[in-house]
């Protein structure tokens, strides 16, 4: 029986790696080390500031991030600028507002509740900027590539020049870590590109590990109450769980069957 | 039911139980006599009343803050997510509590099946289960396609489509269905209409299923039948109480680590893309539950046959009470019950990985193979099982290999292993 149990254990696992190894070639991707991640893991606050930074002077241009307010920069667990920080930000930027009393829209500064300006005014303006390729919003990119942090990392420093086989059409770059390795956004980061207000130097690596940071915030802004959440419930539970333990032995002891 | 005659204590507990007999039924399930028996796989039933309370609490509160509308499904998911307050904890319960329910009723069937628990007398509750399971999965498919992402949109063409395999009629059922040509809002609001009403009719099934399970009582690891109450039995409150209370803490825990920690693992990346009828994904992969018949659809190459198959493996299962042909309940007095139960779980298993990969190659075909033994498990071996197997000496009560009173010493052995 019990060499049943082991021959079938190893026949199903055996079917799974031999097939899941058949099918995996895409190229292993890069991992910096992310302070967000594991139970414990928090935003580095300087470097989703430095990121806002480079998603506003680089990324900005062509993607849109609709479900963020200028607000959000200013709560907690994300960028935590002051308020006085996040007004100025969102002044910056001009939103159409109305109709006033006179049935007009006009336009004005944006003001805290105001959402994220998207750089185009509707989808097929964007993709007609764009060569015919939409360019996704931003909001919860992170969550929804397969690889998420990691992948977007690896694709911002994925740009290589085309193996001499693969012939590219204008506007069309070679990425190692995109699927058929073809993308339609051209090398968004080159060094000091972004001159950080905080003075770190902007190699491609750190506006990637930036930006990126940025991302994983935006796409989750309140990861660091669900980390601290999670472990204070789970603290809970397995406190309750010992004590209900020693309370079901304690009445199944009136019984001679084990529990 | 020997707790009929309870009559409360006090003059108003009398004058209301004598109207309503509420306190009598409380008393019923106080003293309901339970084997003693019971493993932990038993814990089940209540941890799945547990998942189906939580996701109908949640769900009341996400449809406060949901807008059932193809413009502003996707953007309403996200408000909850980022504007509500906890809103990302209520969506993440509801979320990874569909997959902790479907994990629960995975167990809760094979135990049933390791057990032999839906034989004579308990056919009604077996077939209960099934209904609730078949709801369960129609509940979770709709509630999927609520975000409106891409995995929502593509699933919910897909699974719709395959009503348009039925010959003439398929096609007017499949445009009825969706309201309109294609997937749209009409769908939509449908669905979320039906997802909130089915869990509901799930509940109601609930009671049923346990109700028909308070007529025979429980089956038990040995499989016999039982005097109740007697030496065997213990009254299910404290004794079933705690340890169910135990066994849910312990489920729960596993349930946060999925909240807290990884609450998008068990979900498609794809599903958070807006659903786009003119980008069709890579891969269309239904939820992890699914998978398994997912695999047996497209394991047969005609759409037709590929959805009476589909079927038609949820049916052997309704009809199993009947299929199984042997006396004996339990696998533990089963020799060969006990390995081809086995296979069948690496069977299921494997169906299930191949429903996520593509259906091409050497998938296809361990698909196929598969889908073949599924069937042949409930169709040839179990039917014939019932007269060949030569099956272990049962005992008389629980009590008696115990106090040593069996004639068969391997036997007593057999039993301490796999109780």
């Amino acid at each position: 029986m019990k060499y049943t149990k082991i021959f079938l254990l190893l026949i199903t696992f055996l079917t799974f790696i031999s097939v899941s190894t058949a099918a995996e070639n895409s190229k292993k991707l890069l991992n910096p080390g992310w302070s967000f991640k594991g139970y414990f893991g928090k935003f580095d606050r300087a470097s989703l500031q430095r990121g806002y930074q480079v998603y506003t002077e680089v990324c900005a241009a062509c993607h849109s991030m609709k479900y963020l307010n200028y607000r959000n920069l200013a709560e907690n667990g994300g960028p935590e600028f002051s308020v006085e920080q996040a007004k100025i930000i969102a002044s910056q930027f001009e939103v159409e507002d109305g109709p006033n009393s006179d049935g007009d829209m006009f336009t004005r500064p944006a003001r805290l509740s105001d959402k994220f300006v998207s750089p185009y005014p509707n989808d097929e303006a964007a993709k007609a900027a764009n060569g015919g390729a939409y360019p996704p919003d931003m909001s919860v990119l992170v969550k929804a590539r397969k690889g998420g942090a990691n992948y977007i990392y690896s694709l911002l420093l994925g740009y290589e020049d085309p193996p001499p086989s693969v012939s590219l059409d204008d506007g069309v770059y070679y990425n190692a870590y995109m699927s058929g390795n073809k993308i339609k956004m051209a090398n968004p980061l080159s060094e000091n590109i972004v001159q950080y207000i905080d003075g770190t130097a902007s190699t491609e690596e750190q506006m990637a590990k930036d930006v990126v940071t940025f991302l994983a915030w935006a796409a989750e802004p309140h990861l660091e109450s669900r980390h601290k959440m999670g472990f204070k419930a789970i603290l809970y539970l397995f406190v309750i769980t010992i004590l209900v333990y020693f309370s079901m032995k304690k009445i199944w002891s009136r019984v001679e069957t084990k529990v | 039911m020997s707790d009929n005659s309870y009559t409360p204590d006090s003059k108003l507990g009398k004058w209301f139980n004598d109207r309503l007999p509420l306190l009598t039924l409380s008393k019923h399930l106080q003293d309901y006599p339970t084997p003693k028996n019971l493993n932990y796989w038993w814990t089940f039933g209540g941890i799945l009343t547990f998942c189906l309370i939580t996701q109908i609490v949640t769900g009341l509160i996400l449809a406060m803050h949901y807008v059932a509308h193809a413009d502003m499904a996707f953007e309403s998911v996200e408000h909850i997510m980022r504007n509500v307050n906890y809103g990302w904890l209520i969506r993440y319960v509801h979320a990874n509590g569909a997959s902790m329910f479907f994990l629960a009723v995975y167990i809760h069937i094979f135990r049933s099946l390791y057990y032999g628990s839906y034989k004579s007398p308990r056919e009604m509750i077996w077939i209960l289960g099934m209904i609730i399971y078949l709801l369960m999965m129609m509940t979770a498919f709709m509630g999927y396609v609520l975000p409106w992402g891409q995995m929502s949109f593509w699933g919910a063409t897909v699974i719709t489509n395959l009503f348009s395999a039925i010959p003439l009629i398929g096609e007017s059922i499949t445009t009825w269905l969706w309201g309109g040509y294609s997937v749209g809002n009409p769908t939509l609001t449908r669905f979320f209409s039906l997802h909130y009403l089915l869990p509901f009719l799930i509940l109601g099934l609930v009671v049923l299923h346990i109700w028909a399970l308070h007529v025979p009582g429980n089956n038990n690891p040995i499989g016999i039948e039982l005097k109740k109450p007697s030496k065997d039995t213990v009254p299910f409150h404290p004794y079933i109480v705690i340890k169910d209370l135990f066994a849910l803490l312990i489920f729960l825990i596993i349930f946060a680590f999925f909240v807290f920690y990884s609450p998008n693992i068990l979900g498609h990346a794809d599903n958070y893309i807006e659903a786009n009828p003119l980008v069709t994904p890579a891969h269309i992969v239904p939820e992890w539950y699914l998978l398994p018949f997912y695999a047996i659809l497209r394991s047969v190459p005609d759409k037709l046959l590929g959805v009476i198959a589909m079927f038609a493996a949820i049916f052997v299962l309704v009809i199993l009470p009947w299929l199984d042909t042997s006396k004996v309940r339990s696998a533990i007095f089963r020799p060969l019950y006990k390995q081809f139960y086995w296979f069948l779980v690496a069977d299921v298993l494997i169906l299930g990985y191949m429903g996520a990969m593509p259906a091409e190659g050497t998938y296809l075909l361990i698909a196929r193979v598969a889908t073949g033994y599924y069937f042949i498990h409930f169709l040839i071996i179990l039917p014939l099982l019932g007269h060949k197997e030569k099956t272990l000496e049962v005992p008389m009560s629980i009590m008696e290999p115990v106090l040593g009173g069996s004639a068969n010493p391997s036997f007593t052995k057999s039993l301490k292993k796999n109780i």
